[in-house]
């Protein structure tokens, strides 16, 4: 394993107007590390993850991603973009694109692929996902846990070095979660780094090497899955494993 | 079966019956009414007119030539060629303008932004009309005469009586140009279909725009030179009162369009900038998070999608555009309905002139519609 982390955070703050969404993160995440993050609704975990790939900008700190300093510099912003990828709750597929156009978009015009190979690539994509058929479809004519098939195919057509999850499966029918969170198994198995913000406790227990409980802007918590559930250290960190494990 | 009052289906086409026979009876009456009152003027009714002699000079004929002694329907014709001119250059630079203060006033520019919202408010908030008598009051009332003409380039004058221009003394060479232009139009279309197809063996895209620029332009001027490089120019020279030589454009033609575009350019702004606001959020951040830059994002991702909920209201505006550009009347350019007016004046045949107004407008008005329709459904969203 290399010494330098794929992503590091250090002293990140963000605010909305007077609210502060952040303050001062320290995170690190090493070359094919696997971070479940949880916490409560309005912690902070969306906006942390999505100054990791820049589409929100921090007010101040650093972010390192694979040893490019995320500035203002749009350009660099574009190459730490090209190697992260990110999936969001609401899928966020191109609805006007077929499945298959979706997928190679990137590839042709960001990575100039020829186009060729990138339908091949994205016929590789579609058959990890289990959905090769779907290829000509349009969006719309999918399910949700399909779409989010899609969506993960199209962000790994881009061949990232690290992959961001948010909440991916919370806009899901129950029946569909599973569909997708063994596509995610399958990809920390082949040994993807993954930041993944979910409240999927059994996914967190099966592939997070650590898992962060954020609360009111902070990192609460960072332990090992079986530390972490097995003896939280703070009084925030057991109410909220009470509340969505309990009830 | 049994009939009975009482059965709602039947009192229905009862109704409806009753209704069309009323509305027969009273087009009868308007149309019987209206012969009656035209035989006691003396009055033919029928479209004989148009091949009379219409007696007036029209200020502007551009596209066919025509002098008095040719027939009202040369002269309609001539007013409709206005019409078309006004609204052809209305609609081509009305969406030039409306698509970029529209992408304007979503700049993160905040500058850029704010005067884009100022001119959309201010613009679309003053009557078309008054604006009409604006631009020709700017252009009549502010410029000097042709004696004193403010010449802001070499050759071109701004004076009360429009703008004056140099254009090159018409020569064959220039026909060989014409059609060198359009070969290299073609050149640029297979040129631009090529680019694609390279880009998909290769993944590189050859400069597409370059590449039609070049075809476009060297063609004509290999022409150009071939034909003996001529320089000739006929320039706009004062000639007593007013300019000889030269083009020109009236100041009623110049208030018309300059009036049309800005105005209809402030409500496609309005259409366009919704158009992209209705597009998820989510859609820009999906386009980002691939690495797309903005540009491409826009281009892509986001103006494919508010195309479709851009091109039915933009219609509207271009049959807006050109209806309003009847109001040409007003500041006395000859469009069609300007014409008809003066033609109704003089044979008295009312009826015919505004049937003949409202055919040709109906006309206009379902072609592009159709033509939009067929647009809107070839872009339409596949779902389920
Ligand atoms: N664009 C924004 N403008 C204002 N406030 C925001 C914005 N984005 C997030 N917030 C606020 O920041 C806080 C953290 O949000 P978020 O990171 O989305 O939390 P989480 O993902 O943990 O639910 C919330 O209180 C939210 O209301
Ligand atoms: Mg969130």
């Amino acid at each position: 394993m290399s010494a330098r982390p794929m992503i590091e955070l250090r002293k990140v703050s963000k605010r909305f107007g007077d609210f502060q969404a952040l303050k001062a993160i320290d995170l690190e995440v090493a070359p094919g590390e696997k971070i479940v993050v949880c916490g409560p609704s309005g912690s902070g975990k969306s906006t942390m993850i999505r100054i990791v790939n820049g589409l929100e900008r921090h007010d101040s700190g650093t972010v390192v991603v694979d040893g490019i300093e995320l500035r203002d510099d749009l350009r660099e912003i574009e190459a730490i973009r090209a190697e992260v990828g990110m999936v969001f709750q609401s899928f966020n597929l191109f609805p006007h694109l077929t499945v298959l156009q979706n997928l190679t978009l990137a590839p042709l015009w960001v990575r100039k692929m020829p186009r060729r190979q990138a339908e091949a690539l994205a016929m590789e994509l579609l058959e990890r996902v289990k959905i090769p058929e779907q290829a000509g479809k349009y969006p719309g004519q999918l399910s949700g846990g399909q779409q989010q098939r899609v969506a993960i195919a199209r962000a790994l057509a881009m061949r990232p070095k690290a992959m961001l999850f948010d909440e991916p499966t919370s806009a899901l029918d129950p029946e569909m979660i599973k569909e997708v969170l063994d596509v995610m198994v399958e990809l920390a198995r082949e040994g993807m780094t993954m930041v993944v913000v979910t409240h999927e406790m059994g996914f967190a227990r099966t592939v997070a090497d650590r898992v962060v409980f954020m609360d009111q802007g902070e990192i609460v918590e960072a332990a090992p899955p079986q530390e972490f559930f097995g003896a939280p250290q703070t009084d925030r960190a057991r109410l909220f494993l009470s509340q969505i494990l309990g009830h | 079966m049994r009939l009975s009052t009482g059965d709602p289906r039947l009192r229905a086409a009862a109704y409806q019956a009753a209704a069309l026979a009323a509305v027969i009876l009273l087009g009868w009456y308007l149309v019987s009414n209206t012969l009656a009152n035209l035989e006691a003027r003396r009055i033919a009714s029928g479209f004989a007119f148009l091949g009379r002699e219409a007696g007036f000079e029209i200020g502007e004929t551009s596209l066919i030539a025509y002098g008095a002694a040719d027939t009202y329907l040369r002269a309609l014709a001539v007013g409709l060629a206005n019409t078309f001119r006004v609204a052809l250059i209305g609609i081509v630079a009305a969406t030039a303008l409306g698509a970029l203060i529209g992408l304007a006033r979503l700049s993160r520019n905040w500058l850029v932004a704010k005067l884009a919202a100022a001119y959309v408010e201010f613009v679309r908030n003053v009557p078309l009309l008054v604006q009409l008598f604006f631009w020709y009051a700017v252009i009549t009332e502010n410029l000097p005469g042709p004696r004193e003409a403010v010449e802001p380039l070499p050759g071109v004058f701004l004076a009360n009586r429009g703008i004056f221009f140099p254009v090159p003394a018409w020569s064959a060479v220039h026909g060989w140009m014409l059609a060198a232009t359009a070969l290299g139009a073609g050149a640029a279309l297979a040129h631009a279909r090529w680019a694609r197809r390279r880009q998909a063996r290769t993944g590189r895209r050859p400069p597409v725009l370059a590449g039609a620029a070049a075809l476009l332009v060297l063609p004509p001027a290999l022409a150009w030179l071939a034909g003996g490089a001529p320089t000739r120019f006929s320039v706009p020279a004062l000639a007593g009162f007013n300019f000889a030589g030269g083009a020109h454009l009236s100041p009623e033609f110049a208030a018309l369009t300059a009036g049309l575009i800005v105005y209809t350019a402030s409500f496609i702004a309005e259409i366009v900038r919704a158009g992209v606001l209705a597009i998820d959020r989510g859609q820009f951040e999906a386009a980002y998070a691939l690495g797309l830059r903005r540009g491409l994002a826009m281009r892509l991702v986001v103006l494919p999608q508010a195309l479709r909920a851009i091109v039915p209201p933009v219609t509207s505006q271009y049959l807006n555009l050109i209806k309003n550009s009847s109001l040409a009347v007003a500041i006395g350019y000859p469009d069609l309905v300007s014409i008809a007016n003066t033609t109704i004046n003089q044979t008295g045949q009312a009826i015919e002139g505004i049937a003949i107004i409202m055919a040709v407008y109906l006309t206009i008005s379902l072609v592009i519609s159709a033509l939009m329709n067929w647009y809107n459904a070839r872009i339409a969203l596949k779902e389920r």
